[in-house]
């Protein structure tokens, strides 16, 4: 569904991801683990057309996203949680979904999608006319991801969603992108929140300054020496 | 008393023209994150089209209105494309400075047209509107600028919160990546912001002319750099601020012309501004900047 084929990225001199391809399947959950600072975040920016790569390919159902200007992606399928979540602060909760549903112009879609997200986050109806930037750190990662749900994604990007939250919040994200995935959206989740990232996985990328140094089955991983010693704490 | 409340009106007219201006300032600076140092000489190009359609060629009014809005949202959008657009990822202090290069080449081209000598212009405006309440004046210039800037707040206001290319350029506005990972084309944002800058400029540009009916080159000038006064006294990026910014501004102008001295008047201007940066950085109705987290 998605291949990442040698991508090569430069911010100036610096190499920032030196050579990294690797692919997802549709219904999967994908885990691209690795420490700060490994390229998890650019690999992202690179396949939604954030970052241009100085060299290689990504291909989303046979279309090179590369070719494409970024703001048409969405219109693929595709959607990203960034980072940071970066919802728009100054809209309302309500303007912030319906920015997400921005790529569909039928509007019972939208609303049909609108109920979908309401259902997997009550929080959001709740404080629905509520100004984005006035929600809790936990709030805004669940309106990030109930906005880039609003597309219908087939896919969908998550940039460390456990970022800042605590422990009881970082459950009930990821037990919500269980429950995407089982829907039957594809998932591809940057984390360096690696226990967890592995528990929920299909298949996990272990990424270190820019290059892919391990792959396989999540499972398999998170029973790996090395994987414990370096990413698990034990 | 009666004196008072004619410069007020008259005070408000002015502003009302600041305010159409300094809502292009303020528009393109939230979204486009640049000072457009041109917009005021977009304003006299407004002014000369009407001019040369309307005085000169003698062809009907709403013509002429047409015809400068049109050329004035075309030349915006040009400006746009061919000057700024290649500088997206540059400093602000190049892009500042290709604004200015912009603003002269606009000045001088006007200067090589039509000359140096300002043209008289025929206000727009039939004489037969003005009234008299209470023994105050009021001219048809001051109510139609005062009436058309209060409909373009009214319909700006509800294009921006209601429509959808409204809310893709206050999420622009909010964050130019994020936005685009919406679906939401940042570059045809931009260019209409800057249409709607200029479309805006023209109308503030016919009605300038109309009350102060003359059009040179450099007509533009003092009044953009009002209206941006304006804009950063209400807070640049804040379309109620620049609205608010630019009536404030007219007033204050108007009124120490009035009462204190008309020399003096520009200097009042620009010491209010000082006040009020000192007081308040981010302009009367200027948003907190949101450090990121």
């Amino acid at each position: 569904m998605l291949k990442v084929d040698n991508i090569q990225v430069y911010y100036g001199m610096i190499n920032a991801i030196k050579g990294v391809s690797f692919e997802v399947n549709e219904g999967e959950v994908i885990a691209l683990i690795g420490a700060n600072g490994a390229g998890k975040t650019t690999i992202l920016h690179t396949i939604t057309g954030l970052v241009a790569p100085k060299s290689g390919h990504v291909y989303f159902e046979d279309k090179d996203l590369t070719k494409i200007p970024p703001h048409k992606i969405v219109y693929l399928g595709m959607a990203h949680v960034p980072e940071g979540r970066r919802v728009f602060q100054q809209l309302t909760v309500l303007e912030n979904l319906k920015l997400g549903a921005f790529s569909i112009k039928d509007n019972a879609k939208i609303e049909e999608n609108l109920k979908y997200v309401y259902a997997h986050f009550p929080r959001l109806e709740e404080r629905k006319n509520q100004v984005a930037g006035t929600l809790s750190g936990g709030e805004q990662q669940m309106l990030a991801m109930g906005r880039a749900l609003m597309s219908n994604p087939k896919i969908i990007l998550m940039d460390e969603p456990s970022m800042g939250l605590s422990p009881l919040l970082v459950n009930e994200i990821f037990k919500i992108i269980g429950e995407v995935s089982k829907d039957g959206t594809t998932v591809l989740l940057v984390e360096q929140n690696a226990k967890k990232a592995l528990s929920i996985a299909d298949r996990a990328y272990v990424l270190e300054t820019g290059n892919i140094v391990m792959e396989g089955k999540a499972s398999e991983l998170l029973n790996d020496p090395r994987i414990k010693a370096a990413y698990l704490g034990e | 008393m009666s004196s008072f409340f004619s410069y007020l009106i008259s005070g408000i007219s002015l502003g009302s023209i600041y305010a159409l201006i300094a809502l292009g300032y303020t528009m393109v600076y939230g979204i486009a994150k640049m000072l457009n140092f041109a917009h005021g000489d977009v304003i006299m190009i407004g002014g000369y089209i009407a001019w040369l359609v309307f005085s000169s060629l003698g062809l009907p009014v709403w013509l002429a209105i047409i015809c400068a809005v049109i050329v004035c949202v075309i030349l915006g959008v040009v400006i746009e494309k061919i000057a700024y657009k290649p500088l997206r990822t540059a400093t602000p202090l190049a892009v500042l400075i290709t604004a200015i290069g912009v603003s002269y080449l606009l000045q001088n081209t006007a200067l090589l047209t039509f000359g140096p000598a300002s043209k008289t212009f025929t206000s727009v405006v039939p004489d037969s509107l003005g009234i008299s309440i209470g023994g105050i004046d009021i001219t048809g210039e001051t109510i139609v600028t005062i009436v058309v800037t209060v409909l373009i707040m009214v319909g700006l206001t509800l294009f921006v919160n209601y429509t959808k290319s409204g809310k893709a350029m206050r999420a622009v506005s909010e964050d130019r990546g994020a936005a685009q990972l919406m679906g939401i084309n940042v570059n045809r944002t931009i260019s209409l912001t800057f249409a709607i800058g200029s479309a805006l400029a023209a109308v503030a540009g016919i009605l300038l002319c109309s009350t102060y009916p003359q059009i040179g080159p450099y007509t533009g000038a003092m009044p953009g750099i009002k209206a941006f006064t304006a804009a950063v006294f209400g807070g640049i990026g804040s379309i109620p601020g620049a609205m608010i910014g630019g009536i404030v501004l007219g007033i204050i102008e108007n009124l120490s012309k009035a009462y204190i001295s008309s020399q003096l008047s520009d200097a009042i201007v620009f010491a209010v501004l000082i006040v009020v940066l000192l007081v308040k950085p981010t302009g009367l109705l200027g948003k907190k900047i949101n450090e990121k987290v």
